[in-house]
């Protein structure tokens, strides 16, 4: 089972990439823990989770292919 | 059509069989209030402007700034020090007569927004902290106003529309579905520290008029409850659908009464940190008081401060140095925008307990600002 993460942002300068591919993740509270893990830095960012493009608001079930996308909120203007 | 005059200006979008001249007259009679006359402010009135919207209000508190002119292209060298609201609408009003400009030189707060806001049908959000986005777009979720938002950051930027019923899927979201709770405000991250590639508000600004000339025309399909995501580095575009969150239905206010009692710098973690120096005080203690002024950006940063004395020590070097200093008098600490000069003024805490030390609220670009405005007033 294959996922793709896609991130934004200040997530991106902190993942060091655009784009994490992950295997065997089983839903969306396993990858936030494990990416956070990773990346500490992520600990203190509030972001918004999407799975193949639609906003989730809790724990997703995610299955092979899924594209979960990573946006933080921006306020410049 | 008012006259030909009026028909040969619009005539290129008139001709347009999806807008037509029903389109037209539907910009005509449509209030459009753009919150923010800076980089996403510019570009998205001249666009408006240009597409013959019948009123259109500026709100902005700020004064022009040489650094604003990378990317709002509204201004030019003559205009820094003047109000931003009243001359957009001065080289605005000269681009095209025919609209009616409403200027408000104010801070929306929540006990003047909803007022404000009424007075409009389409609100356009090209504001630049958190506080006031969540203010504009609880008003707007009240008096049930379309909200076109736009936020940008140094090579990506996002657009949405929020409080738009969606008649198709019945859904009608706001921000907070989005994000429910603002970020930790040390993690926010600014324009005026991170940068921004000039180009790219102009691009997320006119995305925001395209929106609300869409809406307001009837045509194609609006970003409703969407969010759009452009990184110009990779030219990459990403769309988000936003639902309704459960959990934002009791957070968000829901009467005028409860919007006026929102404290909204408080709900986003704006509040005054204990051995912060205001403006005015700083200005106080630097004329009466024999006080040690210590600028903690590092080496190459301007603007370059020759107004009032002091000493260099870039935070990076900040811990080593600072044990080499006799400190004796109260201490000042400044930065660009007092995020840094906080932790300048932590380490010096933990060093020497005994000394008074403050951080310049805002850093040397508030202190720079203030002197601006003084010098305008007078």
């Amino acid at each position: 089972m294959k996922i793709s993460v896609l991130v934004f942002g200040q997530i991106a300068e902190i993942v060091n990439t655009e784009k994490l591919i992950l295997q065997n993740v089983k839903d969306t509270d396993e990858l936030n823990e494990q990416l956070k893990k990773e990346y500490p830095l992520l600990q203190k960012l509030a972001y918004s989770i999407a799975v193949n493009k639609k906003i989730i608001q809790s724990n997703t079930i995610l299955t092979n292919e899924d594209v979960v996308a990573i946006l933080p909120p921006f306020s410049g203007g | 059509m008012q006259n030909e005059n009026s028909y040969n200006r619009y005539q290129r979008q008139i001709i347009l069989k999806e807008l037509g001249n029903d389109g037209q007259q539907k910009l005509f009679k449509a209030k459009v209030l753009v919150v923010g006359a800076g980089g996403l402010g510019c570009p998205a009135l001249q666009y408006l402007a240009a597409a013959g919207v019948g009123t259109i209000g500026v709100v902005d508190f700020d004064i022009v700034e040489l650094s604003n002119l990378q990317r709002q292209t509204l201004y030019n060298i003559d205009d820094i020090g003047k109000y931003k609201a009243i001359t957009a609408i001065q080289k605005l009003q000269a681009f095209n007569p025919e609209i009616n400009f409403i200027p408000h030189c104010l801070k929306l707060t929540n006990t003047n927004a909803l007022s404000i806001i009424a007075n409009y049908d389409i609100v356009l959000d090209g504001t630049d902290n958190f506080a006031t986005r969540y203010l504009i777009n609880d008003a707007c979720a009240i008096l049930n106003n379309p909200l076109i938002y736009g936020a940008i950051l140094r090579f990506e930027g996002q657009v949405g529309v929020f409080n738009c019923l969606d008649k198709e899927k019945n859904l009608q979201t706001n921000y907070r579905d989005l994000f429910p709770e603002p970020p930790n405000p040390s993690e926010v991250l600014s324009c005026n520290e991170a940068g921004v590639l000039g180009v790219l508000p102009g691009i997320i600004g006119t995305l925001q008029a395209t929106e609300v000339l869409k809406i307001i025309t009837e045509i194609g399909k609006p970003l409703y409850n969407k969010i759009l995501s452009y990184n110009v580095l990779n030219n990459f575009f990403y769309e988000f659908d936003v639902s309704i969150n459960k959990n934002n239905q009791s957070i968000i206010p829901q009467t005028k009464t409860e919007f006026e009692n929102f404290n909204y710098d408080w709900f986003c973690g704006i509040k005054k940190q204990p051995n912060e120096i205001s403006i005015n005080d700083f200005e106080t203690l630097r004329v009466n008081e024999n006080i040690t002024i210590i600028d903690v950006r590092e080496y190459d940063e301007m603007p370059v401060v020759v107004e009032f004395e002091h000493i260099q020590i870039p935070l990076s070097l900040f811990e080593n140095k600072i044990s080499n200093q006799t400190l004796t008098n109260k201490i000042v600490v400044f930065c660009q925008s007092g995020k840094r000069s906080l932790q300048a003024l932590k380490i010096i805490q933990e060093k020497s307990p005994a000394i008074q030390v403050f951080s310049l609220q805002g850093g040397i670009e508030a202190w720079k600002k203030h002197q601006l405005k003084n010098l305008i007033n007078q």
